[in-house]
């Protein structure tokens, strides 16, 4: 499908969709390995930094493909327009990427849940009838697994191999986290339409596989998922309402950007 | 990234091992045939003392240079800038890992040196207590402190120590990668805007006595002894890898229409040599003896992520798991 075509073929209201979607997700991966980023000199060990920083480059990439086809396939800014020069309340983003790094318990927490969700989304995401992103979901497949990999590997690591204390730290960073995860599955205006012309599945079938694999690892790792009748899924990031910690970040982010945004940088 | 720090650090009542004539013979006729001294083999005590130190310095100043850099990351001006600059600190770390392990061969475990670098014992490259400014500031170093140090550091790789050699061989494939990037980046910032100009500009004035610092005191106050050089443990004097990175990029720096703060450097082209007016070499020092512009913060950075990150490797630890040299 060359882009011409994958644009003809759509109507207004499911390009609408389809945009609204691809920023959702290039949002959250954006936010999330700026985040990912800071632990960069400040691991609890060598090791952490360095694959911090590893898996920080490739989503802060994978962000930049998916903006990529926004704008060559939607007429959108160009990415680098796109991520440094938008209002807060433009980021689709969920509230899970936004917070700062905290704990390392948070971190890795953050991290695995996000993670999972993402490979998952992706591996629908290769059957996509939209084939620029099928065609990215197939790309980007390899590297993904090495983040849940390492995720799931620090997990079982701190829970069943750990001792008392970091056992109690990740699992109150779960308790506190699973509700934010659940914000990654908030429904989307045009999930309907996406469905309907094969692009995605949608956000409830993706939560639903994710529950299933989250639980799993973490029966595992000795840890235990709340019940999801226990928590309210934080949602509102979809619709532009962010917590206080994004609008600094964009601010941080910016900075060197905003002094004159028509120069090379 | 790492230059020459070049101060004695002697304990007051360090004396000298009286080492076996025999074996000492045999160690510096390896030596003499440009063959590599190995983990296992024998060595005398104040080779072992001497290799520490520095590789011990080299490793502190990689982490401790991951953090004026660090803080850009978050700021960098678009994509490219940003993964590249993660990248760039990322190899930094990295080089400190892979130098930890070297220096982890001699006999002194990781955790022993970052212990000595949080107290202080220990020190690191001064250029990482000068603070990066703005963004200007990580271009500069990433051109100009990175070119010092592939400057000392191919210097040192042909040294005698095996494992050492290996990783700084490593260490300047990356490191060509940071200045081609920070080249890049000054003449991004030299060829822009007025403001652009004016703070790459800027940037070079504040860093040029840091540079001029970076690879130690002049050769008539350095501290060494021939038998450094002997054992080929220093490869080059502090004057001559001066001399090489002002013969390098002086011209390079003059080319983008960038001026260096020193009205008196010229290239005596009669004896080939560069002159200059002496940096303030007590600055120097003071700023070792912790007393630089981000001494304390930078430590303090350190010790609070050493702290924070005491519980994780509480539980990977494992009390049966008895330490080792590892081989190489």
């Amino acid at each position: 499908m060359d882009k011409g075509h994958t644009i003809t073929i759509y109507s207004n209201q499911l390009s609408a969709a389809l945009k609204a979607f691809l920023y959702r997700i290039a949002d959250d991966q954006m936010v999330i390995a700026h985040r990912n980023s800071e632990w960069t000199g400040l691991g609890p060990i060598l090791e952490e930094d360095i694959a911090f920083s590893s898996i920080a480059q490739d989503k802060m990439g994978h962000s930049h493909a998916v903006y990529s086809i926004l704008h060559e396939h939607f007429g959108e800014a160009d990415p680098d327009t796109i991520a440094f020069t938008r209002d807060e309340k433009d980021f689709t983003c969920c509230h899970l990427v936004e917070l700062p790094i905290g704990d390392y318990s948070f971190s890795l927490v953050r991290h695995l849940l996000f993670d999972l969700a993402e490979q998952l989304r992706f591996e629908m995401l290769e059957n996509s009838s939209f084939e620029p992103l099928a065609k990215l979901a197939r790309k980007v497949k390899g590297e993904i697994k090495y983040h849940v990999f390492h995720a799931v590997t620090w997990i079982t690591q701190l829970g069943a191999k750990g001792n008392e204390e970091s056992k109690a730290r990740v699992q109150s960073a779960l308790n506190e986290t699973f509700p934010l995860a659940l914000g990654i599955f908030e429904p989307g205006d045009g999930d309907e339409e996406l469905k309907v012309a094969s692009i995605f599945e949608g956000e409830d079938v993706l939560q639903k596989k994710w529950l299933e694999a989250v639980t799993s690892i973490l029966n595992e790792a000795g840890l235990t998922l709340p019940s999801l009748n226990d928590v309210e899924p934080v949602y509102g990031g979809r619709k532009g309402y962010h917590t206080e910690y994004l609008q600094p970040m964009l601010t941080e982010m910016t900075e060197v950007f905003r002094i004159d945004a028509s120069a090379e940088w | 990234m790492y230059g020459n720090i070049s101060v004695s650090d002697e304990p007051k009542n360090y004396e000298m091992v009286e080492e076996n004539p025999q074996l000492l013979a045999e160690f510096e006729a390896k030596i003499d045939r440009g063959e590599k001294i190995e983990p296992h083999d024998w060595m005398p005590a104040e080779y072992r003392r001497q290799l520490i130190r520095m590789i011990e310095q080299h490793a502190h100043s990689e982490i401790i240079g991951a953090l004026p850099e660090g803080t850009w990351i978050t700021r960098a001006p678009g994509f490219r800038r940003k993964m590249a600059l993660m990248a760039k600190v990322q190899d930094e770390v990295g080089h400190g890992q892979l130098l930890y392990s070297a220096a982890e061969t001699l006999g002194k475990s990781r955790e022993e040196m970052i212990n000595d670098l949080l107290s202080g014992k220990s020190k690191y490259s001064n250029v990482f207590n000068y603070p990066a400014e703005t963004w200007a500031d990580t271009a500069v170093i990433a051109w100009l402190i990175d070119a010092g140090a592939i400057i000392n550091q191919v210097t040192n790789s042909k040294g005698s120590y095996g494992p050492y050699c290996r990783a700084l061989d490593r260490i300047c494939a990356e490191e060509s990668f940071h200045l081609k990037y920070g080249y890049d980046n000054v003449v991004t910032l030299a060829t822009g805007t007025d403001v652009q100009r004016q703070m790459v500009q800027d940037a070079l004035n504040r860093w040029w006595q840091p540079i001029m610092h970076f690879h130690g005191p002049p050769d008539k106050v350095s501290v060494h002894t021939d038998k450094l050089v002997r054992w080929k443990v220093k490869m080059a004097t502090n004057d001559e890898m001066r001399q090489e990175f002002l013969d390098t990029y002086v011209p390079k720096i003059w080319e983008l229409g960038l001026t260096v703060p020193d009205p008196n450097l010229h290239k005596n082209e009669k004896t080939g040599i560069w002159e200059f007016t002496e940096p303030d070499w007590d600055e120097f020092f003071r700023v070792i003896k912790g007393d630089g512009p981000c001494n304390k913060e930078r430590l303090a950075v350190r010790k609070k992520a050493e702290e924070n990150g005491r519980w994780v490797r509480a539980a990977l630890a494992r009390p049966s798991a008895k330490y080792t040299v590892p081989l190489s």
